[in-house]
Order: structure tokens, then sequence, then C-alpha cells
């Protein structure tokens, strides 16, 4: 591994060779620090930024994933376990879903926590550079100065590489990670991943559970209106349960549970 | 010596710990020659674990440049042929 080093020093000393003055580069070299300083504090936001949006993709898809097991547990309870069946199906394609988004989140973190070290540092040896820089400029001619500056180039050229190239890499693996985020939201937009409990195809669990759940509803109300069993409203054998009196009751709660 | 693992930042590492340390590195290189990807993986994390044990992290403020300078935990066989041909991952 000797050779990355040699390969990365001849980089980093190449911008002091090209110099007159050496001086004149102490100033140009703290400007490009600074630029640096900037490019890896956005990488941070930027990673935040994609971070955050993985956060919020898995909370809507874990909604939608608790919403389908609320589904199977009333299609269950009653009795229809051929909904409950498909709304876990369903359920399966977003924890697949949800684990990648999971994954993705913790690398994300990672390259997070990576970036804000490496910008500590940075930011540490700038200032440390800038400090060196005044004194140099102050108390050495143009010929002394030289192995000093040397000295500290070497040191925050190394770092300016390292942290390019940890931006660089962040950037690279967030750009991936954003065009599958991208197709995820594109999913949740066009309501594909709605559609598995709550729109067009995917509606057809809450609509039935909704229609029976109300047709229970009714059963049940009209069997506490007669005071009798369900069984026994399919079949009337009291006739006179069902006069003037109690109907006008009747229709309300008839109505609530059509509507629910 | 002074030894940067890039993305993490430096550590001054004892010599009398060199040789088991330069012993691990021949395991990376010729698994990198040889595209070994499971070679590669297992003998980069003792290398990185190993200067990480045994060495101590130099001060942020500090302007020293590494005597050694080891890839990232998490590269690739490509970024480390990347790094030793000097074009493509160093920027500058």
């Amino acid at each position: 591994m000797k050779r990355i080093s040699t390969i990365f020093r001849a980089k980093a000393n190449s911008a002091l060779d090209r110099a007159e003055d050496p001086r004149e580069t102490l100033d140009y070299s703290y400007q490009r620090q600074l630029e640096m300083l900037t490019k890896v504090r956005r990488g941070v936001a930027d990673v935040a930024t994609s971070r955050k949006r993985i956060e919020l993709q898995r909370n809507q898809l874990q909604v939608q994933s608790d919403k389908l097991t609320a589904q199977a547990q009333k299609s269950l309870s009653m009795g229809r376990e051929d909904l409950a069946r498909e709304a876990l199906t369903r359920k399966s394609a977003l924890t697949g879903q949800l684990a990648d988004l999971e994954a993705q989140h913790t690398q994300l973190q990672g390259e997070e926590e990576k970036l804000t070290l490496a910008s500590q540092r940075l930011q540490a040896k700038v200032e440390s550079f800038r400090t060196r820089k005044e004194t140099i400029k102050a108390s050495y001619t143009a010929a002394e100065a030289q192995t000093r500056i040397g000295e500290a180039f070497s040191g925050i050229s190394e770092e300016m590489g390292d942290v390019g190239m940890a931006v660089q890499r962040a950037e690279d693996k967030t750009q991936a990670m954003q065009a599958r985020a991208g197709a995820i939201d594109e999913l949740i937009a066009s309501g594909a991943l709605d559609d598995a409990s709550s729109v067009n195809r995917g509606d057809d669990i809450s609509r039935e559970l909704d229609a029976m759940s109300s047709q229970a509803d009714v059963e049940s109300e009209l069997a506490a209106l007669k005071g009798s069993s369900p069984q026994a409203i399919n079949a009337p054998e009291s006739p006179a349960q069902t006069s003037a009196e109690p109907a006008a009751d009747e229709t309300a709660p008839v109505e609530k549970g059509q509507q629910s | 010596m002074i030894v940067r693992i890039l993305g993490e930042g430096q550590l001054e590492v004892a010599d009398d710990k060199l040789d088991s340390l330069n012993e691990i590195d021949r395991v990376v290189e010729s698994a990198v020659e040889s595209g070994d990807d499971h070679a590669f993986t297992t003998s980069l994390a003792a290398l990185l674990d190993g200067v990480r044990r045994s060495g101590k992290p130099l001060p942020q403020d500090s302007l020293d440049d590494s005597d050694l300078i080891l890839p990232p935990a998490d590269a690739t066989i490509e970024e480390v042929r990347q790094l030793l041909q000097g074009d493509g991952l160093i920027p500058g």
C-alpha cells in the first residue's frame, strides 16, 4: 500500500511546485481549503436530505403496511380468510421494500457521520494552516519560506485529497440511492402502493370489509331493536314485534349503519 | 510512523507493530492483484483493524503528512486499483 501514499503525495505537491513565490501559494491554498470545507459541509447537508427523504418514504410505507395488518385482522375476525390472505400478500411486498429502505437508511447515516467527522478534521487543520500561514508570511523570506511551506502544505493537501475523495464517494452512493428513491416516490405518487389498500384495486379489501361491517351493523341493530338474535330476523316468527311503535326509531340506526 | 486510513483520519503507529501489519498488507496486495474479493475484504478489514488497535489518533489540527495511506474500510478492489494508478479517486 506504500504506492498509494506516494501517488497521493505527488498529487498534493504538484500545486506547490508551480508557484514562483511559494508565499503566494499560501493564500491560494487557503482559499481552496475554505472551498473544500464548504464542499464537505454541503456534502453533509445533501446526504442528510437524502436520509430524510428515505425516512419519509419509510414512514409512508409503514403506515400502508400497518393498515394492511389491521385489515387482515379484521378480515379474519369476520371469517374471511381469503381477504386476510390478500391483505397479507400485499403487505409482504411492502415489507421487502421497507427492508431495502432500512438498509439504505443505515448506509446514509454512516456516510453522514463520516462526512461530519471529515469536516471537523478539515476545519481543525484549516484553522491550524491559517495560523501557520500568517507566521510564515510574517517571518520568512521567499527562500526560507520554501521548506516551512512545504511542511504546512503536505499535511493539509493530504487531508484535502482525503476529504475530496470522501465527498465524491458519498455523492456517488447517494446518487445511486436517489434513483431508487425517485422510483419509490413515483410509485407512492401514482397511488400504485396505496392501491394495495386504499385506492382502486386495493380498495376492494376495504370496501368489502366496510360492506360486511355495515351489513353486520344493520343486522345487529335490527336484532337489538327487535329484541332478538340476528337468526330470528332471518326467520321472523313474531310479526307482532314489528309494530308501528319502534318503526320511527328504526330509521336512524339503519342510516348510521349504512354510512359507516 | 503516521498512518492515514482514508475517510477516517490519521493515527500514530508504533514502529514495532509494523512487521505484523506489513504481513497483512502483503495479503491485501496479493488479493488486489489476483482479484480475490473475499480475501481482499477480510485482509483489508484485518489491516485497518490492526492499525486502529495499535495506533493513537493524531490531533485533528496536526499538519503532518502520513507515511502510509490506506484505502477506506468500504473500498472495493476496483477502487484500490484506481488509487494505485493515481487517477480517478484522488481529486486534484
